[in-house]
């Protein structure tokens, strides 16, 4: 029944993974009430010598190094078992006394790792369950990567405490943001949108580096990064949580789903959070984290029809944020114009609606058509100090797709056709940026696997766009193993952007700098679009050692602009746009090792090192606050789960930033970096029940902070006033408890 | 009246096409059939074998239950085809048995255990 779903979804997202799990288990026996565990009994795989025996406590485990599904389990005065496994799955059985007749029970609970990096895609793709995003803190899309090596977090300014990402030594309009295939992070949302998905929402992310896939669109440059959102259909009836921390943060999310009958189900989602206490650890007199309030709502409905194939989403959604920033006491009645206290207040309302149907033809799975539109209004108002920014972004964008096989299913293809409506009405202090963006364009991708050790997928699509014009953007990607424990994979693509050049840098209005944009007659803000192509190359090898498994994996990307919009704040007193003179290249390298010693502990390990240089009127530089070297240390244990569910589960982090460049300003002379530093976090969990879990945690255990964040915060309206120089957290040692409660 | 003449013949002349066309196979037809094997090692040698006859469209071979569903086009290859190309590749279907010799030279965590062995 799910198979439907399952072909669908692979179409949608093209995401397919494998893990090499061992397979674990316990052995015992039935003694009137009482499970006793069988010492000793052996199993090994049908057809193999790969084998071993139980301990003392009946627990075995056995490696899949070519998995046979067939387990032959004996031990003498039992019945020998043959049981048939699946890959992926712990193993609860019982043997009966050879001379029991009662028949066998046998019970699988299935455990999938948290985080998969695909095996069998040719775009180097990473999945992370909800599994995974426990581990993080808190709350939302963009605290979700903190456990993920292939994303940075960084800190974006002293001011709204909001966590840019970055990928490839890229920020994240130079990714495309999507949910459930649906761009949703772009434009007017770029700043802060990653903080508009609560995280109790989010049932897995894909993260794909490089150029990835031409069907959602010509704008990712450095990857992209879809969401998928908490199915009704799949997801459980009802989930509570709560979260607290010690910097005053407090949330809520209550979700419920139901079945309404066979075909139809429905979802609705609620969560709030807010700030309300006014935090100054550092004492320059500023709010160290904004206070905030959020209300979101998410209603969705699902329909699913097996027998027919026919598969349908409706969503709608609303948003409102407030956020107040800027100086401890300030009163947004009282104060908001004043120049004694510098405040703010950054107001969002977001409205989202989308529809989806798609359908598998049932006599031919490997056919199928899907249609997505999506309508969503971004509407921030804004005031920093004296400075004035209103944005309101309205937006369509439809999509139609289809796929099929040419010949047979090693040849498939999709194509499609895409639409997109982009209305901006912005304004910046008394200055009228209003603009709209009109796109359509076609795609088809070809993929070819010959079902062993090659597979590529090659795309093309010709858009035609009233302000970046008619252009084609092609796509590569190729997968080879030249042995089944090796995985090369090597991509290049084109991709281009309009750069939103306030809703991108809005920690400028953080600042008292004087813009300036070095207008050249182009059609987004008299700048001409940007334009990079991406080439990667990734080396994967999977390994056993002792009785576990692990994989090391190697990444190089390289991104070279042929246009950008550089944002320049090299100059004192003043940022600068202007498209670019000269080279500008991310190259970034990744060295990954992941290892699992025992089922109950693993490790993940990850050297990173960029090289991000832009030709600046000033000179070819490595960007400012860009770190070169970092290196990610994460370890995670988890206790056996009892047979109610109990369990432990801990994660230590470990994060290195090497020094950054500081552009000059006040605080830093010119040519100075950043101390390197690094930071631990670290969490609890303990599941009372399968259903009922508190966690306690802390981040930034060795409450490393940055002295004095906010340049001239002494004197917020003079020139030399900047809140955008944050290398380092603001925020010290913070202690955090939550529950989750799923009924 | 000529011209209704023209039309019975021409009509007529395509009668036995449409006869024909009728007596011809679905143009995607399923079939299952069991196929011995073990692993996932055997799964891709079995889909690929099948996805090499001609016709083939989707070939899925399920390991607990050791079924293969097959989409193809009969007007295209026969199904006969199908069992012999999966048994060339050294595995045992519903109606043809793999060569001893392809057999053998399976990796031992293929061999699965041959039903009878003449």
């Amino acid at each position: 029944m799910n198979h439907f779903i399952a072909v669908l979804f692979l179409s949608f997202t093209c995401m397919a993974s494998f893990a090499q799990d061992i397979l674990e288990g316990t052995l015992m026996t039935k003694e009137g009430d009482q499970n006793i565990p069988l010492e000793g009994a052996s199993l090994y795989w049908l057809g193999t010598q790969i084998g071993t025996t139980t301990d003392d406590q009946g627990k075995f485990s056995l490696p899949y190094s070519n998995p046979n599904p067939k387990l032959v389990i004996s031990f003498l005065g039992f019945k020998s078992d043959t049981l048939t496994v699946k890959n992926q799955k712990t193993l609860t059985h019982f043997l009966t006394h050879s001379d029991a007749t009662s028949l066998e029970e046998v019970t699988i609970s299935q455990r999938r790792k948290a985080i998969q990096k695909s095996y069998l895609e040719a775009q180097n793709i990473v999945n992370v369950n909800s599994a995974e995003l426990l581990k993080a803190a808190c709350c939302n899309l963009s605290e979700s990567f903190e456990t993920n090596p292939s994303i940075d977090v960084n800190f974006s300014d002293a001011l709204t405490g909001t966590k840019q990402i970055k990928m490839l030594g890229l920020t994240s309009p130079y990714l495309l943001i999507t949910e459930e295939n649906i761009p949703t992070v772009r434009g007017a949302s770029q700043a802060y949108g990653l903080t508009f998905t609560p995280g109790t929402w989010i049932e897995s992310i894909q993260i794909t580096k490089g150029a990835g896939s031409v069907v959602n669109g010509f704008e990712s440059i450095a990857g992209q990064i879809n969401t998928e959102i908490k199915k009704p259909f799949s997801d459980t009836p009802l989930f509570f949580n709560l979260f607290t921390s010690a910097n005053g943060r407090n949330e809520i999310n209550l979700q419920g789903n139901r079945k309404l009958n066979k075909k139809w189900s429905s979802g609705l989602f609620l969560h709030g959070n807010q700030r309300t206490q006014a935090m100054d650890q550092n004492k320059d007199s500023f709010l160290d984290v904004p206070l905030a309030k959020q209300i979101n709502f998410l209603n969705r409905w699902q329909y699913t029809d097996f027998e027919k194939g026919w598969v349908g989403f409706g969503s709608i959604r609303f948003m409102n944020d407030n956020k107040q920033i800027g100086a401890l006491g300030y009163e947004p009645k009282t104060d908001r114009n004043s120049e004694s206290l510098w405040g703010s207040e950054i107001k969002t309302q977001r409205v989202d609606g989308s529809v989806k149907v798609g359908y598998v033809f049932p006599e031919i799975p490997y056919q199928s058509f899907g249609f997505q539109s999506a309508y969503s209004r971004h509407k921030q108002e804004a005031y920093y100090g004296i400075r004035k920014y209103d944005i309101d972004h309205e937006s369509f964008y439809a999509n139609l797709l289809f796929n099929s096989i040419i010949g047979n299913t090693k040849n498939k293809f999709k194509t499609g056709l895409n639409l997109a409506y982009d209305l901006f009405s912005e304004v910046v202090d008394q200055f009228d940026f209003s603009r709209t963006d009109r796109s359509f364009g076609g795609f088809f991708e070809y993929s070819y696997d010959n079902l062993e050790n090659f597979s590529l997928v090659g795309g093309l699509r010709l858009d035609f766009h009233n302000n970046l014009g008619t252009f084609l953007t092609p796509r590569l990607h190729m997968r080879y193993l030249p042995n089944p424990k090796t995985i090369v994979r090597a991509s290049v693509g084109s991709g281009r952007k309009a750069a939103n050049i306030f809703a991108e840098n809005q920690t400028l209005f953080g600042t008292n700098r004087v813009i300036a944009i070095a207008q050249n007659g182009g059609a987004i803000y008299g700048l001409n679009p940007e334009k990079a192509w991406n080439y990667g190359l990734s080396i994967r090898q999977i390994f056993n050692l002792g009785s576990g498994s692990g994989d090391l994996t190697a990444d190089y990307y390289i991104t070279n602009f042929v246009d950008q919009v550089v944002v320049d704040w090299e100059q004192q007193h003043q940022i600068s746009f202007y498209n670019l003179d000269g080279s500008s290249r991310a190259n970034s390298f990744q060295l990954a090792l992941d290892y699992t010693p025992f089922k109950a502990l693993s490790f993940r390990f990850a050297y990173k090192n960029y090289d991000v240089k832009t030709n600046y009127n000033s000179g070819f530089l490595q960007r400012p606050l860009q770190a070169q070297n970092r290196f990610f240390g994460n370890l995670a244990w988890e206790s056996e789960r009892k047979s109610n569910g109990a369990q432990w589960r801990w994660d230590l982090t470990y994060h290195a930033v090497g020094k950054q460049r500081l552009v000059e300003t006040l605080r830093d002379v010119q040519g100075s970096f950043s101390p390197s530093y690094g930071l631990w976090n670290s969490q609890l969990t303990r599941a009372v029940y399968t259903n009922f879990e508190i966690y306690f945690g802390m981040e930034n255990i060795g409450n490393y902070k940055q002295i004095n964040p906010i340049i001239a915060s002494e004197n917020p309206f003079s020139a030399d006033f900047d809140s955008a120089q944050v290398f380092a957290p603001i925020f010290g040692r913070m202690i955090y408890a939550g529950l989750r409660w799923n009924l | 009246m000529m011209k209704m003449k023209k039309f019975t013949l021409v009509f007529l002349m395509f009668l036995p096409l449409g006869i024909l066309a009728q007596e011809k196979f679905q143009k995607n037809t399923k079939t299952s059939f069991k196929v011995s094997g073990n692993c996932e090692m055997c799964k891709v040698r079995i889909e690929k074998a099948s996805l090499s006859v001609k016709g083939v469209k989707m070939a899925t071979w399920d390991i607990p239950s050791n079924i293969i569903s097959v989409i193809y086009n009969p007007n295209k290859s026969p199904v006969e085809d199908i069992h012999k190309a999966i048994a060339g590749a050294g595995h045992d279907t519903s109606i043809e048995k793999a060569p001893e010799s392809v057999y053998v030279d399976l990796p031992a965590c293929c061999l699965y255990v041959r039903e009878k062995i003449e």
